[in-house]
């Protein structure tokens, strides 16, 4: 390859990275598959340390009046946990899926941005460096994940626990809006020829959604944490109440982001399971359009329910019922999937391998949590419903019975194409069973000490309450969930390198991921397929079993070229967050260095591929 | 090897409208924050006290050129008229900065003369807040034509082949001169009628 | 098909119609009248909330030239209109319904 200098001042040369090798691969990687795999572990990892924070909950909750963690830890734990599950965990998992996963499904060989991507995976870290690193330099937020004002103001959080939730929430948007910006792009912009929208298979048309979600969405919680940052920093006053601000301004513009930023979490697994079941049915998903539609509906609908979330806080009674009414409507769509899916499996020749289970697992779960969900939508219900347990069951079925099992779904279902080996089918039924056994276990039980009134994010709680029982049962049901999570942690970590090769297709699968093999090739697809269907793969091998012969030489196909300024932004932005929490010196340096980078970024040449 | 795309639309150019989509809420959730605390927390120094319609008048008429400016940059560019190109282009981040400029007169006058502070009242935090944002937008905007400038005149390297740069500037700038054609309305105008009957 | 953005197509489709410079200036002159417009009215004091009307034509009107002329939407795929407009309206409805919370326009 002839590497053609990027030139600056004095002379200096700089050169883009050929072939680059170990850990200058990684850092310097553009590749979808291998920015797939970063966020798969980042996020994983992440999800760990959420469930930890989880376990630290559940124990202190195991008996009333116990003083093992302090109230000012234990509102730091809950809001870790759930700003880690939300934005460090199911999110970029589903990202290492959007990543890995929709290229291939599109028949492309990249993403439209390839540095873009890279760019938002290492914006991905930082933001999750800096969250957890609050637990370590002076105390995590402790206001929940959603941050109320006035209680996040400088008053009464004067530390620096919620700078640091600003901060990285901010750094995290830029992640996921720039990877957002990219899957749009890429769907729209770089499908096989003849694969019309609707062809798409339904994992990238929940991706796709999922991404205009975000686009939308998080531009308001960027304002809103713009707000308070400035009410914190500087002494503005958005939700200074003595000069007749109004704290519920917080909640609105939160929730305005909140309720689609929920769909995002749940539309990809929702793909996930569409992909799942169809093709361990044997049969294509029932209703197609109908599938799209009703996805699209729910991604328009939610922008239409914010403010039940928010039922008890004196909105009166018409914005009541009006949220009532529109948060009932989005239901429907809801319910037209399940059934969908239920129809797709209807005398289909069913293999109940771990991902059918927990793609099963997933309609059940998510089923319940539905449900409870129609019972908080109805504002008068809500009233004695929100802040208590029962809401908390509801967020659990729905996140983890629901994204989380769709997510691990995902991952058993495309281990063999993004590994090449067959993960351990004993232990990861075990692992479902293990989990769905004893989610139920843990969540369910919820529902009951809610109805008693137990209320959340409280510490503890009296004996005379009588939820003694039950908090206990939970408590112990929940260390049989990380239970569970170990075995699937054993098992990836057997299979990885040691799984049974895999071959290409070893499910018989329906979408063009599974005609190239696994790992895929950097290039991906040999030729660029021409798509005449939905589920185009499958119909092509119906007509014959022979392979046909390449018709391009490997040597032919030019591929993006790796590049550091990615990981050199994001260094940028990361030193610029941080000197929002300290010193704005910092944010001066950072944004500087972030002025250089993007410029070196915009302006780098392309390496010439050889001549021959 | 083909660089066709499924739509035949350029992928920087539909990114660029997907951010645009995307920025219209965020201005939107300040405009509509600006707008749900109006009239609200102490009175003085309100908008009747500050603005200066005349004045904002004018920045606002030079911003509007300064879209006219830049639409002839890229004509001119499209039709490889380097020469021509430059100096509109230089015309427009001379207006933009222009416009900077008497944004932050008015700001020192609102801080210094009026004693109008973002800390002072709702109406300070609000408009400092949204005003501040778009003027950072305006300025993040001139730094990019100057990028390109500078690559025109020392490295040469804009030319008619080479204008989705410049488009994508463009349609940058121009987003920013709505979102003022907005906030001139809704901010300066309304908020400083005198007509509304007293209630 | 290459993702390398630098290997991509970076000029215009010049088939399809583009304005020409005298229509820019036009629009320029368009804009200038419809901000005095806005200016002049703003000393009707009669007008009372009556301006908020005439103010919404006004701006909306620069607003759509620049958009259609100077930004090209008029002349360029109708996808750059959907995926504006869909980010516009979302914007307009959430913020008015905002607004509606707060108690405006009731």
């Amino acid at each position: 390859m002839t590497t053609i200098p990027f030139k600056l001042p004095f002379n200096i040369k700089l050169y883009r990275p050929v072939k680059p090798t170990g850990v200058w691969d990684w850092l310097t990687t553009i590749d979808h598959k291998k920015i797939g795999v970063l966020y798969g572990v980042t996020a994983f990892i992440m999800f760990l340390t959420g469930g930890v924070e989880a376990m630290l909950i559940r124990t202190q909750l195991i008996a009333p009046e116990l003083k093992i963690i302090a109230p000012e830890v234990y509102n730091q734990l809950f809001t870790m946990h759930a700003t880690t599950m939300i934005f460090l965990g199911v999110m970029p998992l589903s990202a290492a899926f959007f990543n890995f996963i929709i290229p291939l499904q599109i028949g492309a060989r990249d993403v439209a941005f390839p540095r873009l991507n890279a760019f938002s995976y290492w914006v991905f870290l930082a933001g999750a460096l800096i969250m957890k690193a609050s637990w370590f330099l002076g105390g995590s937020p402790n206001a929940g994940w959603f941050g109320y004002a006035p209680i996040t103001g400088a008053t009464f959080n004067p530390g620096t626990g919620i700078d640091f939730w600003i901060v990285g929430l901010q750094v995290l948007g830029v992640a996921s809006l720039a990877a957002s910006f990219n899957f749009i792009v890429t769907i729209i912009n770089m499908r096989a020829p003849g694969m019309t929208l609707m062809r798409l298979p339904l994992f990238t048309w929940m991706t796709l959604l999922t991404a205009i979600l975000l686009i939308l969405a998080f531009p308001v919680i960027t304002v809103a944490l713009i707000e308070l940052m400035l009410d914190r920093t500087f002494d503005f006053n958005f939700f200074n109440t003595k000069a007749g601000a109004n704290p519920i301004l917080w909640q609105h513009l939160f929730w305005i982001f909140g309720h689609p930023e929920v769909y995002i979490l749940i539309l990809p697994a929702m793909g996930i399971v569409s992909e799942i079941l169809p093709t361990f049915s044997r049969k294509p998903i029932f209703g197609y359009p109908a599938m799209v539609l009703a996805a699209s509906f729910i991604a328009f609908m939610g922008w239409l329910v914010w403010s039940h979330h928010m039922f008890t806080t004196g909105l009166g009674p018409i914005a009541n019922s009006v949220f009532t009414l529109t948060t009932m409507l989005i239901a429907v769509p809801t319910g037209v999937k399940m059934f969908n899916w239920l129809g797709t499996m209807w005398g289909g020749d069913i293999d109940f391998k771990t991902p059918t289970l927990f793609a099963v697992g997933f309609l059940s779960m998510f089923l319940i949590g539905g449900i409870s969900g129609v019972m908080h939508a109805f504002s008068a219900s809500d009233y004695q419903q929100q802040d208590t347990y029962f809401i908390v069951a509801h967020i659990h079925y729905v996140l983890f019975g629901g994204a989380i099992f769709g997510i691990f779904a995902g991952i058993y279902y495309w281990f063999p194409k993004i590994t090449g080996r067959m993960y351990d089918e004993k232990l990861g039924k075990l692992n479902f069973w293990i989990m769905f056994i004893a989610q139920n276990l843990t969540f369910f039980p919820m529902h009951f000490v809610g109805m008693q009134g137990m209320p959340r994010r409280i510490f503890t709680y009296d004996a005379e309450m009588g939820w003694a029982f039950w908090n206990a049962f939970e408590t112990i049901a929940a260390y049989a969930v990380a239970f569970g999570v170990l075995i699937f942690v054993i098992n990836m970590i057997k299979s990885w390198n040691g799984g049974k090769k895999a071959g290409d297709d070893p499910w018989d699968g329906r979408t063009l991921e599974w005609s190239i093999p696994s790992p895929p090739p950097l290039y991906n697809f040999r030729d660029i397929p021409i798509v005449k269907s939905v589920d185009d793969f499958w119909h092509t091998k119906q007509k014959s079993d022979t392979k046909v012969k390449s018709k391009t030489k490997v040597s032919d196909i030019h591929l993006p070229q790796p590049s550091y300024w990615p990981f050199l932004v994001a260094v940028g932005l990361t030193i610029a967050g941080f000197g929002i929490i300290y010193n704005l010196v910092l944010t001066g340096i950072g944004i500087g260095i972030m002025l250089i980078t993007v410029c070196a970024w915009s302006f780098e040449p392309v390496n010439e591929p050889d001549s021959h | 090897m083909s660089d066709e795309t499924t739509t035949g639309l350029n992928h920087r150019k539909l990114l660029m409208w997907v951010f645009l989509g995307s920025d219209c809420m965020f201005f939107a959730s300040l405009i509509g924050t600006y707008l749900i605390y109006k009239g609200s927390g102490v009175a003085h120094p309100g908008p009747a006290d500050v603005f200066d319609i005349p004045t904002t008048s004018v920045s606002t008429f030079v911003l509007l050129m300064s879209s006219m400016s830049m639409v002839f940059s890229y004509a001119y560019l499209v039709r490889d008229n380097i020469k021509a190109f430059r100096i509109w282009l230089l015309s427009t981040m001379i207006m933009g900065s222009t416009f900077i400029g008497f944004q932050i007169f008015e700001f020192s006058e609102f801080y210094f003369h009026d004693h109008l502070s973002p800390q002072t009242n709702l109406f300070g935090t609000t408009f400092y807040a949204l005003t501040g944002t778009h003027g950072i937008h305006v300025t993040i905007g001139v730094i990019w034509l100057g990028i390109i400038f500078y690559s025109s005149l020392f490295r040469n390297t804009v030319t008619s082949k080479t204008n989705l740069d410049l488009d994508l500037a463009a349609l940058y700038w121009h987003f920013v001169d709505i979102v003022w054609i907005v906030i001139f309305a809704v901010v300066y105008l309304f908020g400083t009628f005198t007509g509304f009957p007293a209630s | 098909m290459s993702a390398d953005i630098k290997n991509q197509s970076n000029h215009i489709d010049e088939s399809h119609s583009h304005p020409e410079p005298m229509t820019y200036f036009k629009v320029a002159m368009a804009l200038v009248l419809l901000t005095a417009l806005e200016v002049l009215v703003f000393y009707f004091d009669w007008l009372g909330y009556g301006i908020i009307p005439v103010l919404a034509v006004l701006s909306i009107g620069k607003f759509a030239i620049v958009v259609m002329y100077y930004m090209h939407l008029k002349f360029d795929s109708k996808l750059f209109t959907y995926v504006f407009m869909a980010g516009l309206i979302l914007a307009v409805v959430v913020i008015l319904w905002l607004m509606a919370l707060f108690g405006w326009f009731i």
